[in-house]
């Protein structure tokens, strides 16, 4: 009986601890993904030499920047998927 | 994230290891590698910006080159705002104005490279940091249609 008490309890922690390990992965994915829009962005936004402050149509940029990289990614996936099944036939 | 798998196999050889522990170790090794990627990038950014050419022409930034910051920093007293000291003299007037000047142009040169270096780390803090909240926003967004 204790044998198997150990066990569940263990299998208990293992999954647990996946679950938590899971969710720091899917965080570090996200900053990836910060990181990398922060340079593409950083190179179409920011214009000659760094100012004191961050202005607000530069703000607006990197927001828009990030909304459409998102399109253009989510566009090339979708046209990509169509070409590839028109091409199968 | 090499670390991480040696870590763990380890634990399991042990015993049962704390999951306490294993999930700090775990933060602290994405954490490390997150500011890893962060200098990365800002030293590539921060550098194109403050430096421009290496030995290129001042236009109206912060990039510099020797003469003309001379001249600009001579008329203008900007050594003033820098805080700089002349540190070495000769004895050969002559050669004491000349060396002098070479002093204060590369004094200056470095001060007003490391405040175009200090602002640029801070933009490029403030440029991450937008980008994440747009990002997460956005992820948000998709979320509540699907």
């Amino acid at each position: 009986m204790d044998g198997f008490d150990l066990n569940s309890s263990e299998n208990a922690d293992a999954s647990e601890l996946q679950r938590m390990i899971a969710i720091e992965q899917q965080k570090a994915q996200f900053q990836a993904q910060v990181h990398n829009f922060t340079d593409v962005c950083w190179d179409k936004c920011m214009e000659g030499s760094p100012s004191s402050k961050l202005d607000s149509r530069t703000e607006t940029c990197l927001v828009n920047c990030v909304d459409r990289f998102i399109d253009t990614t989510l566009s090339i996936t979708n046209r990509f998927t169509q070409m590839v099944q028109k091409g199968a036939h | 994230m090499d670390g991480f798998g040696s870590d763990f196999s380890s634990g399991a050889g042990s015993g049962k290891m704390d999951t306490g522990t294993i999930m700090e170790q775990v933060k602290v090794q994405i954490a490390v590698a997150n500011a890893q990627e962060l200098l990365q990038r800002m030293t590539d950014k921060c550098f194109k910006k403050c430096i421009g050419k290496p030995g290129g022409t001042l236009d109206n930034s912060e990039q510099v080159t020797v003469m003309p910051v001379y001249f600009i920093c001579r008329l203008m007293g900007w050594y003033m705002k820098c805080n700089f000291k002349p540190q070495i003299r000769c004895t050969f007037e002559h050669a004491n104005v000349m060396l002098w000047d070479w002093v204060m142009l590369t004094d200056i040169f470095v001060c007003l490279l490391q405040k175009c270096i200090a602002m640029c780390m801070d933009r490029y803090m403030d440029a991450w940091n937008t980008v994440s909240r747009a990002y997460n926003s956005r992820l948000q967004r998709e979320r509540a249609r699907i």
